[in-house]
């Protein structure tokens, strides 16, 4: 019963902020809403007993990369962006791509099935030990390929810094 | 979960609020008197014998004081930033344990609020996210010199939680578990893990030394240079709630450093007293406290001994070598526990 409560404040604060995120004026109010989505996306994960999942989605998501986000936009005080003029064409553009969206969305929803909550999960798959099992056993391959992709990134975003530093000292 | 139960974890989860707060409070009283004795003054004395009233009277200080928002800043965001501040300070005491857990009734009721299987990564989840109360704060002011402590302290918090994850790992590898009351309780025979991890360990008060900002890692509250930091443009008790978070951030970084590194509420030949179970756990978190105790003497007695670093010295010492050597510690880890056979 509480999980249930639980499920429904936090898919309400979910779909909140993440229209907040979208309507805001403010790039720091959006930054703001974005990182409480996330942590009602924890929320969700905690419900479906991922653990795991949920504090490193915190960790990272919210911990990190907005970390990250919410200092450039402090770095570059973009307070409030003018809106530029818009065109007809991308105006009409953009009513006419919005009416395919909201024509496949009423489709789905009449196609859709009852929305019905997931049973309360009390499978340890989410938990750390069986998370590192799976990870190391079954997806041996496609994980270190991933951290090797990381890596690269790493080294990608390490060589373009410097490659402009040496530019300026010369 | 029986009610029973429900309703102990309760009055447990209000308790260890009221003794973070109230560590805290005293912590101030003990970080003047420590000061004092170090620069040979007396310090605080008038409120109470010993001056130890003076945190009340802080207290009831800072909540009278008269209260002001800045102009141009943002109102909501300049409220929010140290009430989420103080919110993420406060939200790390409940998976620490702070003793073995006494019996009444036949149930064992544990001295730890939850006991979740990622305790570790819950830490260094709320430790990341702390981050935000300053930052907003610091944004909000709508001063460049808020701005500016708020950014070193963003930036610094930041590049310092790398080193302390990577020291924690090193640490993990050796228990197998994220949840704290295991690592605790392993430690109950045999050495505490500081005996293994000595490099993990130094890694890890240093970092928590950068996270808690304190002394020498003080910058972002730098008085010299950004007049006072992040909490420039607060007043009243928004900047009591500032000050006064740090301090819980300091008791709880002992208590986890005293649990992680140094046995918890274990202490040697417990089990050699003969005491009985409730009373054990009585002297267990009387013994715990003394190891937060003589962790919170750690970090006032650095305060009042280093200079303050420079912040490229800052940066440096956090990337180029705390970094290395947090790597350097989980290989190293690694293959002792592989020629040892630890490996399972």
């Amino acid at each position: 019963m509480l999980t249930e409560y639980a499920f429904w404040f936090l898919s309400f604060v979910a779909v909140f902020s993440g229209i907040a995120v979208i309507i805001s004026k403010n790039p720091v109010y959006s930054v703001l809403y974005l990182i409480m989505t996330f942590f009602s996306i924890a929320g969700h994960y905690f419900l479906m007993n991922a653990q795991f999942l949920a504090a490193v989605h915190i960790i990272v998501y919210a911990g990190a990369i907005m970390v990250l986000f919410l200092y450039v936009i402090m770095m570059l005080n973009l307070n409030n962006i003018e809106v530029e003029k818009r065109s007809n064409a991308l105006r009409l553009a953009a009513v006419v791509a919005a009416g395919l969206l909201l024509t496949i969305l009423s489709g789905a929803a009449q196609k859709a099935d009852q929305i019905t909550l997931a049973e309360k999960t009390t499978a340890p798959s989410g938990l750390v030990e069986n998370l590192g099992i799976a990870l190391y056993k079954n997806y041996l391959l496609p994980f270190e390929l991933a951290s090797v992709l990381f890596l690269s990134a790493m080294v990608g975003a390490v060589y373009l810094s410097k490659k402009n530093l040496n530019e300026t000292q010369a | 979960m029986t009610d029973s139960m429900l309703i102990y974890k309760i009055i447990l989860c209000v308790i260890v609020f009221a003794v973070s707060l109230g560590a805290a409070a005293y912590m101030t009283w003990g970080e003047r008197k420590l000061a004092a004795w170090l620069q040979d003054r007396v310090g605080p004395n008038r409120a109470g014998p010993l001056g130890l009233l003076q945190p009340i009277a802080d207290g009831i200080k800072m909540i009278f004081k008269e209260e002001m928002i800045p102009t141009h800043s943002n109102r909501w965001l300049f409220i929010l930033g140290p009430c989420f501040f103080m919110l993420c300070a406060c939200m790390t005491g409940v998976v620490i344990p702070w003793g073995a857990g006494w019996e009444a009734g036949g149930t064992i009721f544990p001295m730890q609020v939850t006991d979740i299987n990622i305790g570790l990564l819950y830490l260094l989840g709320v430790v990341s996210i702390g981050v935000y109360g300053v930052m907003i704060g610091g944004w909000a002011s709508n001063n460049k010199y808020s701005l500016l402590g708020a950014l070193r302290a963003s930036s610094q918090m930041i590049s310092y939680e790398v080193a302390m994850g990577l020291a924690l790992i090193a640490l993990v590898m050796m228990t197998g578990t994220l949840s704290l009351k295991e690592i605790v309780a392993q430690q109950d025979q045999g050495l505490s893990y500081v005996v293994y991890q000595p490099l993990g360990f130094i890694i890890f008060i240093i970092c928590a030394f950068a996270e808690t900002n304190r002394a020498p890692f003080d910058l972002p509250e730098c008085e010299s240079e950004l007049v006072g930091g992040y909490h420039t443009e607060y007043s009243s008790m928004k900047l009591g709630f500032f000050l006064f978070a740090e301090y819980i951030n300091m008791f709880i970084s002992s208590a986890i450093m005293a649990s992680l590194y140094f046995g918890g509420y274990n202490f040697p030949f417990q089990h050699e007293l003969g005491l009985d179970g409730n009373l054990l756990t009585a002297v267990q978190t009387a013994v715990f406290f003394g190891k937060i105790f003589i962790f919170i003497f750690v970090f006032m007695w650095v305060r009042w001994t280093l200079p303050r670093f420079r912040y490229d010295q800052l940066m440096n010492l956090g990337w180029k070598v705390l970094l290395p050597l947090a790597i350097a510690n989980i290989i190293i880890t690694g293959f002792v526990m592989l020629f040892m056979g630890k490996l399972g």
